[in-house]
């Protein structure tokens, strides 16, 4: 039978794995989309675990809602990705230094 | 070890490794059809769960809609895949750390913690409320009766997310030639009808 705890397990390293995507990729933006794609679905994985092994609907519910604004955010990611893209001619990472931060 | 353990593990693996190549890969086409096949082994996953719906979900939204998305600004913008060694070195201890940290922690919390979920009294919407109804008609008869607001307030956020793709990245091109109808149409006193005879012509 599975536990709870082993699906607790597997989100956290998927939630890890899309923390240090992040953070090691240097090349280009949509990798990190992808990572905080990543991230999402880690917690989606928390959310209906805890749903069934509680027993109560709620979780999925919630789950629903991440799903819409994780959508929403990688539409709105992509475009803000591809006028960058054609107003800076490169995403590069190294290069997005507009701002000087 | 019972089939349901090991498919939890298959599928679990496979979502490891496959965001693990995400992350890794230098192609980015790669990068996105690995995390379609994550997506398509959570749906699994949720199916396990007895999560049908979100599964199928996950599947339609995920795998049709982002991740073609993905798919469309990979292929349509030229990523220079070109990448120096030295630059990458530079950001795997970081990573490293903050990735090792993470998972310490959090793993040494669950491993420790043997969660009891029998005390737990407050469950606005039980399951077993809804045995003999599937999953999709429980989600429905709960999602557009309590959670009606959140559900609008969702649909908003589509709305606004739609209308800000759009404005983000629609241009008006110079100097391109186009038809304007209503341009057409307000132009009076330049058009003349004549009737023509047959047989005769028409004087210009």
């Amino acid at each position: 039978m599975i536990e709870l705890n082993q699906f607790l397990i597997l989100s956290a390293l998927l939630f890890a794995i899309g923390v240090i995507g992040i953070f090691l990729n240097r090349k280009n933006v949509i990798i990190i989309l992808m990572s905080i794609e990543i991230i999402l679905l880690s917690v989606n994985l928390n959310l209906i675990a805890f749903s069934y092994f509680l027993n109560d609907l709620t979780g999925q519910i919630f789950s629903l809602f991440v799903l819409t604004v994780a959508a929403a955010e990688a539409a709105i990611g992509l475009a803000i990705l591809v006028i960058y893209n054609r107003n800076a001619g490169s995403i590069e990472i190294e290069k997005i230094n507009a701002l000087k931060g | 070890m019972t089939a349901q353990l090991l498919t939890f593990y298959l599928f679990s693996g496979v979502i490891l490794i496959s965001s693990l190549m995400v992350i890794s890969t230098k192609n980015p086409v790669h990068s996105v059809l690995f995390l379609i096949l994550s997506f398509l082994n959570a749906a699994g996953l949720f199916v396990i769960l007895h999560a049908e719906f979100l599964a199928m979900i996950l599947i339609i939204v995920y795998v049709g809609a982002v991740a073609v998305l993905f798919l469309f600004v990979v292929m349509m913008l030229d990523f220079k895949t070109s990448i120096n060694k030295d630059n990458i070195l530079q950001y795997i201890p970081i990573g490293i750390l903050i990735g090792v940290v993470f998972i310490a922690e959090l793993i040494i919390v669950l491993i420790n913690t043997k969660f009891d979920l029998s005390n737990i009294q407050v469950l606005p919407n039980p399951l077993s409320d809804f045995t003999g109804k599937s999953n999709t008609e429980a989600i429905g008869s709960v999602l557009y009766t309590d959670y009606i607001l959140y559900f609008q307030l969702s649909g908003v956020i589509l709305l606004v997310a739609m209308i800000g793709s759009i404005v983000l990245t629609l241009r008006e091109r110079e100097g391109v030639k186009r038809q304007v109808v209503s341009e057409q149409l307000k132009r009076q006193g330049k058009i003349d009808l004549v009737d023509v005879k047959s047989g005769k012509g028409v004087d210009i």
